[in-house]
């Protein structure tokens, strides 16, 4: 995290495992607590909040990818659809039986644990290049069912309006009181995340992820690890999108297209794969990078092109920045935002006397 | 009772699309043989070219001029790839070079409308309209041209393989990189020509699909069927990806004829990757692929 440790002297495992690696550490915890829950939603204008409620949803799915494709080595092209299911399981709940937010959510995960389960079967017995096209035809046929079972879709356009979330009875209503829901969720998302990767299932993933053979031979059960991977991964995508779904109040496969699927592989890409606080980073990053273009096309496009031009053009300069910075990250630091993260943290721990 | 009449044209449509297909899904696998480097945009590369052709075309280039620009051009920017993206690669895991491709995918469909515009562009070949009796069925003839130029191709590139000599070379490279640089061969040469090849078969692709479909973003989208027809005929094979393409062809189009009317339409998108799964579940290696496949 931030504080500096002035020396590495663990002499247990337990000690190099714990959630908490220093006594201040907890203090960190307290203080970023504090400035996540009491400082920044008092003092940051609305339109800000709704942004960070963006980023909060993104680092969810982040999160969750990261344990698939960083921890365990299986790639997904299917997370877009995974949200999906999620995302109109919870909205069919919502609206047909009045379900509340706490049991819509979950059922939307495990819904959607249960579609990526069935998706990651294939990955028993395929690696590599074909599951990334095994999944890919995943998404695109959940995609399609989606699409053509009105049952599903609920008909016209295949949207659902989903009524607000309540609280003991309150509306969860407006950035802020949305904040406070998405935050507190991501942040379990997070947690975790965090304890799962010290955790004996998470060792087991990274066995796999490092050598599946020799996975196999120390006693890892593979075709379990594999299945229980892409089921968290797809429960924290399905998550995702009911938060996605209740953040827009509108259930829409065209929120889960493919596209979706390849943002968050890039988020966690240019996050640093297999970390958590990648994965944040990498949210954070993917979620700010159309809207700063368009914050910066707005102030200096119009020296450049006529302003009408301009609105067209982001869409395809995020794409764009979007594939060349996939690229840099893979060919120039593979371990992402994370890596040079941790080079920053190094380079001041031992800061005025590095020699 | 079964209409034989109607499923003969869903057929031989299909058997005529199949054979596009296969055009562009040859791009991949020659990428794929020479390099072991999985593409992930072809489609894409595909779109490129279309946008090069017709906006070409709309400068009132002649046909032949705008298809040779598109060729040239896509071959010098098959080789840019392979430089820029593909060779810092080399020897990373396989999901690195599927994203790195997923990247460039990215870049390409959004400097495509960006550098050419949005709207959907026509690329008018000079083909007749009118649908050709072909026996009693009739069969529109950019198919039937599409078909040809496929055909011929495909069996260029055979006999490049099976027969000239940097195509030997070329196969030398897919089988052992060492082996072929021990015995004299530039293996990175033929990276780069592997992939202006790729470049080569993209163009044509662009030409015949965006003849078909209209030039814009969209178009990139014939690349996901690639995948199936690989899948299907063997990542490697070069005859898989005809008999690849004509099985999604023919069946994509039956299935779109019998079952459209049930479910209201879409089922093109839809039957081939059903297709896949079953083949990813039976034969992984597709019909024709080599039976390398690491299993867990």
């Amino acid at each position: 995290m931030i504080h500096r440790e002035c020396g590495v002297f663990k002499t247990t495992y337990e000690a190099d495992m714990a959630l908490y690696p220093l006594p201040i550490a907890r203090w960190t915890v307290a203080a970023i607590l504090a400035g996540l829950f009491v400082v920044l939603p008092w003092t940051v204008h609305e339109y800000y909040l709704s942004i960070v409620n963006l980023c909060a949803v993104a680092v969810v799915g982040a999160v969750g990818l990261n344990i698939l494709v960083g921890s365990t080595g299986q790639i997904s092209i299917g997370h877009g659809a995974f949200m999906s299911v999620g995302a109109y399981t919870a909205a069919n709940l919502a609206v047909r039986l009045d379900a509340p937010f706490w049991l819509a959510l979950p059922a939307g995960g495990l819904m959607a644990a249960a579609v990526g389960a069935v998706v990651g079967v294939p990955s028993l017995r395929i690696k590599g290049l074909y599951l990334a096209i095994a999944t890919l035809a995943g998404q695109l046929i959940i995609e399609w069912t989606i699409n053509h079972v009105p049952w599903i879709s609920g008909g016209v356009q295949a949207s659902i309006e989903v009524p607000r979330p309540t609280l003991l009875g309150v509306p969860i209503e407006g950035p802020r009181a949305m904040y406070y829901f998405l935050v507190t969720v991501a942040g379990l998302a997070v947690v975790g995340a965090l304890n799962l990767q010290r955790s004996r299932v998470g060792r087991a993933f990274v066995a796999i992820r490092d050598h599946d053979i020799a996975a196999q031979l120390i006693g890892i059960d593979i075709f379990r690890y594999k299945l229980l991977a892409f089921a968290i991964s797809s429960f924290y995508a399905g998550v995702t999108g009911v938060l996605y779904t209740y953040y827009l109040g509108i259930a829409n496969y065209e929120q889960f297209q493919i596209t979706t699927s390849i943002d968050y592989l890039a988020m966690i890409i240019i996050g640093g794969l297999g970390s958590v606080l990648g994965s944040i980073f990498g949210a954070v990053f993917v979620t700010l990078l159309p809207i700063v273009i368009r914050w910066a096309m707005e102030a200096f496009g119009g020296l450049l092109m006529a302003p009408a031009v301009v609105h067209n053009v982001i869409p395809n300069l995020r794409l764009i920045l979007f594939g060349v910075l996939i690229i840099l990250f893979l060919v120039a630091e593979p371990e992402g935002l994370a890596r040079l993260w941790r080079n920053v943290r190094n380079y001041f721990r031992v800061w005025p006397f590095s020699y | 009772m079964v209409d034989w009449q109607f499923l003969a044209l869903l057929a031989a449509n299909g058997v005529l699309i199949g054979l596009m297909y296969a055009l562009i899904a040859l791009g991949f696998v020659l990428v794929y043989k020479a390099t072991d480097a999985i593409n992930f945009a072809q489609g894409e590369l595909v779109m490129i070219a279309g946008f090069v052709v017709a906006v070409a075309l709309a400068a009132r280039a002649v046909p032949a001029l705008a298809i040779a620009l598109g060729v040239v051009g896509m071959a010098g920017f098959g080789f840019a790839v392979e430089r820029l993206v593909l060779r810092p690669m080399i020897g990373r895991p396989v999901v690195a070079m599927i994203m790195a491709t997923i990247g460039l995918a990215a870049v390409l469909r959004g400097a495509g409308p960006l550098l050419w515009g949005a709207e959907t562009k026509a690329l008018p070949l000079p083909v007749p309209d009118e649908p050709v009796a072909l026996g009693p069925l009739l069969v529109p003839p950019v198919y039937l041209a599409g078909g040809a130029v496929s055909l011929l191709f495909l069996a260029a590139f055979g006999w490049f393989f099976l027969r000239s000599r940097p195509g030997i070379a070329m196969r030398a490279v897919a089988d052992d990189q060492q082996v072929a640089m021990a015995m004299g061969i530039h293996v990175e040469r033929y990276f780069a020509l592997a992939w202006a090849m790729t470049g080569v078969v993209s163009a044509l692709g662009g030409v015949l699909w965006g003849s078909l479909l209209g030039v814009d973003v969209h178009l990139a989208l014939v690349g996901l069927k690639v995948f199936p027809v690989v899948i299907l005929g063997g990542l490697d094979s070069i005859p898989g990806a005809v008999l690849g393409g004509l099985i999604v062809g023919v069946v994509e189009n039956v299935a779109a004829g019998y079952v459209d009317p049930w479910v209201g339409g879409g089922t093109k998108d839809f039957a081939p990757y059903v297709l896949m799964i079953l083949a990813l579940m039976i034969r992984p290696y597709g019909i024709f692929g080599k039976r390398i496949i690491e299993r867990v």
